[in-house]
């Protein structure tokens, strides 16, 4: 089986995924932790899956690595059904949450262990070879115990990856790292994936290791994906209030829809008229949250002139954080709706005052919209 | 990080697989353990003499005649495993706190030269009390000139050297319990309730204490159960006026070859031991024992 | 040894007062001293609760160090009479010191070949006991199966019965089918009461496993059988490995279940009963001392290689 499947990095496609735990669909006690997925991972990419615990991530990284059987659908590599193969017929390695390293054995035969087990040639060459990519020569005779964390870390990948699989699964492998060691081991990761060039499948809910290391993220939420794009895509363009909330954050109006005038949508929210291009209108509805970024929101005083074309908001000061790059104020609109704004730290403006009467404009260009499906305030009670 | 409900693990095979496991050592638990005690049980209800032969009868009063014939070695039984137990907890608390909390890397050394001892044979062990509690040792001479002991008294032959000798054979079961709780109890705790204005007895009582509590209860467990079925101590160190119910069952079945009495007596020592172990590991709250 | 915890409590508490004290010294020292000029000059108690404290900590060690005579009282008896050089039946009495029984151990008729049957005896039983405990702890670790509960009652009852009433059920067994006692009805007994330790202890440390290690070897390419072999029972078998020595030390040293069914076998326990009653020859003490030596031989090795491997 392994023979055929073996080569390099392959094209994971996942469809109509399905696994529910705790007896039958109508049981009063099942769980479905993952709900009729379908998404395709090109071959070489390194693909992150994103959301809070217990949307289904990991469970959906098992089945792929044949640690639990789904429900129902099918898990293809380059074409090949892999979805009832045992985990140890399958060209796919995994590093583990806590890394999963074997007690009893050194450092040495963790790394060799698959090799050993696939009665492969040159063993001892290979593994020196994969500890060197790691940055752990010398280190092969010393027992998991007495290493640290990062070096824990570096020995679960390099066990996975010497095994040459078509596809690595990643599950939270950073989450135990404290935070600059995180950072590092972020870069790491992708020199090495660049180097094996093999399809990464990376599990985690930090939306910012997401974001830095993955060409493409599928934002997962209640065992579906909420949205599957390119980090900049997420960010800049949103599908869903969860997504717009879950990554970075996000300021969102409520709005109705009351024309169009060329490429661009009419939009009144609470009185107000603004605009955003046409293409970013999520449904046909004419309910929906217009939404933007606080960054992208221009602050000045009232009766400061406009750029020509810029959606233009009153409101008032109600709080303001320093925090070095930047300022964040939390304004009041008119209809008492609490938004966020960062105010670059260019050295021109000073602080504006509690109680302070502003005006924001921004750019249409940055305006998204989703649709309203449930309040925002529910998707940020979830987080 | 996503909640994973329990589920079969992969190494599950097929579904015979536990059976074909649990089989053979559930076959010999339910042949050389539920068959005897169901023997037993009928055994006890049996009449006749050794002479004349056993038959069943539904004699309920076995029960009865056995309880009233001994009720002073039952209670006996009960009451010298009961302080024996008590003796054992108060003596091996401290060792075992001192072993997990101030032993530090010697703990492993520590823990092994406590349990060594008890590698010498629990006979032998006891025939050493008898030695040492001798009338003419100077335990005896000791206790004699501090008072403890008029002049001409006895420690040997005894409920004092059966109750002593009972709290030393089982002190593994305390100790070895009790060290496993403390062992695991994360010392911070302890520095918690001192910050929050707890002094030392207060924070062993509301923090120590109750933490450890499946080792107390285990190692009481432990050691009532056997003490309570002893007679070797008695036989060792006593006379027949200390004599527990282990004794008379001893002599009963193997002596006297009085069947029926002596299996009513273990029945009755067997439920009475299953009802107070019942009781207090309800009290207790931790029924997760095994 | 009980008024012990007593003055303990006592000092303790004192030293929390002192405690209290000292903490109100150093923290509001100027407003106290203004507010209660009754308060006794700030170092003193300070001092003393530090002399208090020492010697409150060290009640522990001392307490400890109590115990350990007690512990260890039996057996420096057993040793010193192992030299004793008694004469009469009865080795209760010092009357000089002598060389002949650690050289002649086998001397009393019946001792060695009472220690040959139990330990052939505690062999099988563990063999026995460690295999059929240690099947039974992996299904109720790893599967599910129905009937836990009554498993799990079944392994129990055995622990919370005394001994004396498994030795006189088992007796009764025997009688009834007319089975005579000897040899083979001991290691029934004994793999009978040796299983349910084994269940526990093998049980706790297949729980204290992380699944994820076997996980692990499975998506390593290691199949069902690789993975047990190289991953699940090397982890295991230092559970294994304490359960057997559990195991044999109880079966060596049990009297109970033994002499109610022997028959005509003498174990060593057995022959010490007889023995208590007959006259104790010091070559008794001679095998207790050696148990306790070779035990604790053992013991230290292992501890020796775990540091050494750790």
């Amino acid at each position: 089986m392994k023979g055929n499947l073996a080569g390099p990095a392959a094209e994971l496609r996942i469809t109509n995924l399905v696994k529910r735990f705790g007896g039958s669909a109508m049981a009063a006690n099942a769980f479905v932790a993952v709900d009729n997925i379908s998404l395709t991972v090109p071959a070489g990419s390194f693909f992150a899956m994103l959301g809070p615990s217990g949307c289904g991530k990991t469970t959906t990284l098992r089945m792929v690595a044949g640690l639990e059987q789904p429900t129902s659908g099918e898990i293809l590599l380059n074409g090949n059904d892999i979805t009832h193969l045992k985990p140890y017929n399958r060209p796919v390695n995994t590093v583990f949450q806590s890394y999963a390293l074997f007690p009893h054995l050194t450092v040495f035969e963790n790394v060799a262990f698959g090799l050993r087990r696939k009665n492969e040639q040159n063993i001892s060459k290979r593994v020196d070879a994969m500890l060197e990519l790691v940055q752990l020569d010398g280190y092969g005779a010393r027992r998991p115990a007495q290493l640290s964390g990062g070096q824990q870390q570096r020995v679960a990948l390099a066990r996975a990856l010497i095994n040459a699989p078509q596809v690595l699964l990643l599950d939270e492998p950073l989450g135990a790292l404290d935070l600059k060691l995180r950072r590092q081991m972020q870069l790491e990761l992708k020199r090495i994936q660049s180097e094996v060039s093999t399809t990464f499948v990376h599990v985690t809910h930090d939306q910012e290791e997401a974001m830095t290391m993955a060409d493409t993220i599928a934002v997962m939420r209640h065992g579906r994906v909420e949205q599957l794009a390119s980090p900049i895509d997420l960010y800049e363009r949103p599908a869903t209030a969860f997504v717009a909330n879950f990554l970075g954050k996000s300021n969102l109006l409520e709005g109705r829809v009351t024309g169009t005038a060329g490429a661009m949508l009419l939009v009144e929210t609470h009185g107000v008229a603004l605009r955003l291009p046409a293409a970013n209108r999520p449904a046909a509805a004419a309910e929906l949250y217009v939404g933007v970024r606080p960054e992208k929101l221009h602050m000045t005083g009232t009766g400061a002139p406009v750029p020509a074309g810029h959606n233009a908001l009153e409101a008032t000061v109600t709080d303001s954080s320093f925090m070095g790059v930047s300022t964040q104020y939390v304004v009041r609109t008119a209809w008492q709706q609490e938004l966020t704004v960062f105010a670059q730290n260019m050295g021109v403006d000073g602080m504006r005052a509690r109680g302070t009467a502003v005006q924001l404009h921004w750019d249409p260009q940055h305006t998204f919209a989703v649709p309203r499906t449930g309040s925002p305030l529910e998707t940020e009670a979830e987080l | 990080m996503s909640p994973v409900p329990p589920r079969r693990g992969l190494l599950s095979g097929t579904a015979w697989m536990p059976y074909a496991l649990l089989l053979p050592g559930l076959l010999w638990l339910g042949l050389f353990f539920v068959t005897p005690i169901l023997t037993l049980l009928s055994t006890s209800l049996q009449e006749g003499s050794i002479s004349t032969g056993y038959r069943f009868t539904w004699r309920f009063a076995n029960y009865t005649n056995a309880f009233s014939d001994y009720q002073a070695q039952f209670g006996r039984s009960i009451l010298y495993a009961g302080l024996a137990t008590l003796l054992a907890l108060v003596i091996c608390y401290p060792l075992a706190y001192f072993i997990a909390f101030r032993a530090g890397r010697y703990k492993n050394l520590m823990l092994l030269i406590v349990v060594a001892p008890f590698f010498t044979s629990f006979l032998i062990r006891t025939l050493s009390w008898k030695i040492i509690l001798a009338d003419s040792g100077w335990v005896v001479g000791m206790f004699q000139t501090l008072g403890l002991l008029p002049p001409g008294g006895r420690l040997l032959a005894t409920s004092f050297a059966v109750v002593a000798g009972i709290t030393y054979n089982f002190l593994p079961f305390m100790t070895l319990p009790l060290y496993t709780s403390l062992e695991r109890l994360d010392a911070s705790l302890i520095e918690a309730a001192g910050d929050l204005y707890a002094g030392p007895v207060t924070a062993f009582f509301k923090v120590t204490f109750p933490l450890s509590m499946p080792g107390v209860v285990a190692g009481t467990l432990l050691t009532f159960i056997p003490a309570a079925g002893d007679y070797i101590n008695v036989r060792f160190l006593g006379t027949p006026s200390q004599s527990m119910l282990g004794n008379v069952i001893d002599s009963r079945f193997l002596a006297v070859l009085d069947y029926p009495t002596a299996a009513a007596l273990s029945i009755t020592l067997m439920f009475t031991i299953l009802v107070l172990v019942g009781l207090y590991v309800r009290r207790a709250g931790t029924e997760d024992l095994v | 040894m009980c008024a012990e915890p007593a003055r303990r409590i006592w000092f303790e508490r004192a030293t929390q007062q002192r405690a209290r004290g000292c903490l109100m010294t150093q923290a509001t020292a100027p407003l106290a001293a203004a507010a209660a000029p009754q308060l006794p000059a700030s170092n003193t108690p300070s001092l003393l609760f530090r002399v208090w404290r020492a010697i409150t900590r060290n009640l522990v060690v001392f307490y400890a160090f109590l115990a350990l005579f007690y512990i260890y009282l039996p057996v420096i008896v057993v040793f010193i009479f192992s030299f004793n050089d008694n004469s009469g039946r009865y080795n209760f009495t010092w009357q000089g010191f002598t060389l002949k029984s650690w050289l002649n151990p086998c001397g009393v008729s019946g001792l060695c070949p009472a220690l040959v049957n139990s330990l052939q005896i505690a062999a099988l039983s563990t063999l026995g006991a460690t295999f059929l405990g240690t099947m039974i702890a992996f299904a109720i670790v790893r599967h599910r199966f129905s009937g836990r509960t009554a498993t799990n009652v079944l392994i129990f009852m055995p622990m919370a019965t005394p001994e004396i009433v498994m030795a006189s059920s088992l007796l009764a067994l025997f009688l009834n089918l007319g089975i005579p006692t000897g040899f083979g009805t001991i290691l029934i007994g004994h793999i009978l009461f040796n299983i349910s330790y084994v269940v526990v202890t093998v049980k706790a440390r297949l729980q204290g496993m992380n699944s994820a290690l076997e996980e692990a070897a499975m998506d390593l390419y290691a199949n069902e059988w690789h993975t047990f072999h190289k991953v699940t029972l090397p982890l295991v078998t230092p559970g294994i490995i304490s359960a057997a020595l559990l195991a044999f030390a109880l079966s060596f040293d049990d009297l109970i279940v033994t002499n109610f069914n022997s028959g005509n076998t003498v174990t060593l326990p057995m022959f010490v009963w007889g023995a208590a009653q007959r006259g104790v020859p010091p070559q008794i003490n001679v095998m207790g001392a050696a148990m306790f030596l070779v035990a604790l031989g053992l013991a230290l090795a292992s501890l020796g290689m775990q540091r050494r491997s750790a």
